[in-house]
């Protein structure tokens, strides 16, 4: 109701306004020429730092220099993909980023999930709130001090986890050094930093849940363990599989901010922790092609792209709701 | 008679219970180290229960911490300004698009969606810092990546929207122009919601390293997440050169120093925590749920 008052009353006062004039976008500016005016600067930087990037992407078919500039530069054709494509990394990161991408994500909604069940069923508002606090803190450090945090625990002089391991009479582990572990490494500390946020998220949809269901199975007599596996997940899950499908969408990308401040120039340990992102940082900044970098993160962008589509096709599917565009 | 507690319940309450501990616990290490005298790092390695405390590393800090100071002070400059900017321009933004009698409002909202979709990555983005100055001063540190964010702009406008649009029309009715109804009305009204924008833009500008690491390289310029990281990485360097013969006896920082920078650049935001949980919880399951 309101809201159709509400747009009654705007057309009517925009039809009194201009009743002779067309609707064109310059009239348009010409009317509300303050609100245009705040659009600027936000405008300009989606202008600069968004739209300008795309003919930019141009350089992968090139060999881009800086004194030649965009158009200037001698074209490549597929040269720089071949590269990427034939050389060793190309599938070990990608593997690494799309499998590094699919434990984050498991594990990180499975803790979430029950973490906020169980929240869910504890009554004691003092203990929920600092147990929620808790969970919440590490997502908001950087990933340089999560850096220091691991290095105090798996650090090979003085870390924590060694010198229990010594004196326990076991052998220590160069971590830094061995890239095996490195995949459970990297999978524990991103579920450590953002099962918080996105146990906040879960259980504030647990909370809108109607109280009657709840209500009528205590009456039929059903535990709480019965109404959290009847009830609350099924309830739950529609949320789930529907941020689930979101994240999705970024398969392709690495976390560049987590891998790096982790692993930072590390070479030794690549094999297990290298993704896309900063392998394109490193052609980029340290071999300084920006041509060749360029070439793979075309290919990231259109695998994202695809990626994001897909997503959206399957949230239009199932939950109309959700859908991106 | 009264309810005796459930194993079920022991074993939420043990569960929940950990999981805390594994997550405050870490944090907890690094404040210790930071307050352990060297001689018990060496020995013992990292531990809650040093066997001698210190403050040798926080009076070092004071002491020989130029850069660090510089650094800290190159955050906090960087954070505040940025933070005004960046909630201006998208309060200014979000207003244009929240206007009802703006016709192309919509358009223009696509208009910001599609960069938060697609664009060219860090290559271009890269290129195109240089080309129009953004390296090696502080604006490098602030504009690029962090001074606006679609996604905030789509929080505030959903919220503008909310506003009864009588408010709007009432006003310039009065005479007041989209500037005054915006700075004088709407503003203040949505004073929540750019609180928590304001806590986005203020936590990303403090914890990010990016602009640093890719623009500037002048070691004065160096924001405090940039610095601990050099510093660990250099210190890498250092003891690498050294187990090789080739480097001197030159200045290294002890563990506890290390540590100590750690706590001093996490403290802010361990003071802001309350606020935070406040502003942020409401801004994450709002954009959480709305993807």
């Amino acid at each position: 109701m309101k809201e159709a008052t509400k747009v009654k009353e705007v057309t009517k006062l925009t039809k009194a306004k201009n009743v002779k004039k067309k609707h064109g976008f310059i009239s348009d500016i010409r009317k509300n020429k303050v609100s245009y005016l705040m659009l600027i600067p936000a405008a300009l930087y989606t202008f600069v730092f968004g739209y300008c990037t795309i003919p930019y992407m141009l350089i992968a078919f090139k060999k881009f220099s800086f004194k030649k500039g965009l158009f200037a530069s001698d074209w490549a054709g597929f040269e720089n993909f071949k590269f990427f494509f034939r050389s060793q990394d190309a599938w070990h990161i990608i593997g690494n980023t799309v499998k590094l991408n699919l434990l984050f994500l498991f594990f990180t909604i499975l803790s979430a999930v029950i973490l906020a069940i169980m929240i869910n069923e504890i009554k004691n508002k003092y203990f929920k709130k600092v147990a929620q606090s808790s969970y919440l803190l590490p997502y908001f450090l950087s990933w340089i001090i999560v850096n220091y945090i691991l290095y105090g625990i798996i650090g090979s002089n003085y870390g924590l986890l060694n010198h229990a391991l010594a004196a326990a009479g076991g052998e220590t582990i160069n971590f830094y050094n061995t890239p095996k572990y490195w995949t459970i490494i990297l999978v524990a500390v991103k579920v450590w930093k953002e099962f918080g946020m996105n146990m906040v998220i879960y259980l504030a949809a647990i909370t809108s849940f109607d109280e009657e269901l709840y209500d009528a199975a205590a009456v039929d007599g059903a535990s709480r363990f019965q109404m959290c596996m009847r009830i609350t997940i099924p309830l739950l899950l529609p949320t789930v599989v529907m941020l689930g499908i979101m994240s999705a969408g970024k398969m392709f990308y690495g976390d560049f901010g987590m891998i790096y401040a982790l692993v930072g120039d590390n070479g030794v340990l690549y094999r297990k922790t290298d993704v896309i992102d900063t392998y394109v940082f490193r052609t980029l900044r340290r071999i300084g092609n920006p041509s060749q970098a360029m070439a793979i993160s075309l290919f990231q962008a259109i695998m994202g792209f695809l990626c994001v589509w897909g997503a959206n096709y399957i949230t239009k599917k199932k939950f109309k709701e959700g859908a991106l565009f | 008679m009264k309810k005796k507690l459930s194993i079920g319940m022991l074993a939420i309450y043990a569960v929940t219970f950990l999981a805390a501990a594994v997550c405050l616990l870490p944090l907890l290490l690094v404040v210790i180290v930071s307050f352990t005298a060297e001689s018990s790092i060496i020995q013992n390695g990292y531990s809650f229960f040093p066997e001698t405390w210190s403050l040798e590393a926080y009076r070092l800090l004071v002491k020989n911490g130029s850069d660090m100071v510089r650094s800290y002070g190159n955050s906090i400059f960087v954070t505040l300004t940025g933070t005004l900017l960046a909630v201006l321009i998208t309060a200014m933004a979000s207003y244009g698009i929240a206007n009802p009698f703006v016709r192309y409002r919509d358009s223009i909202a696509m208009y910001f969606f599609v960069t938060m979709v697609f664009s060219g990555g860090m290559v271009p983005w890269y290129i195109i810092c240089q080309k129009v100055g953004l390296y090696e001063n502080y604006w490098a540190l602030l504009i690029p990546s962090l001074v606006f964010n679609p996604f905030n702009l789509f929080l505030v406008r959903n919220y503008m929207r909310e506003l009864p649009s009588s408010l709007l029309e009432s006003a310039k009715l009065d005479g007041a122009n989209d500037g005054q109804v915006a700075f004088y009305i709407y503003f203040p009204l949505c004073k929540p919601i750019l609180a928590t924008i304001g806590l986005f833009y203020g936590i990303a500008y403090w914890n990010d390293w990016w602009n640093s690491i890719m623009l500037v390289s002048d070691k004065s310029y160096y924001p405090i997440q940039y610095y601990l990281m050099k510093l660990k990485s250099d210190l890498l360097f250092m003891r690498n050169l050294q187990s090789a013969g080739i480097g001197g006896s030159a200045y290294t920082p002890t563990e506890s120093l290390q540590m100590a920078t750690a706590v001093v650049t996490v403290g802010p935001i361990i003071f802001l925590y309350p606020f935070l949980q406040k502003y942020i919880v409401k801004g994450l399951i709002i954009g959480g749920v709305k993807g």
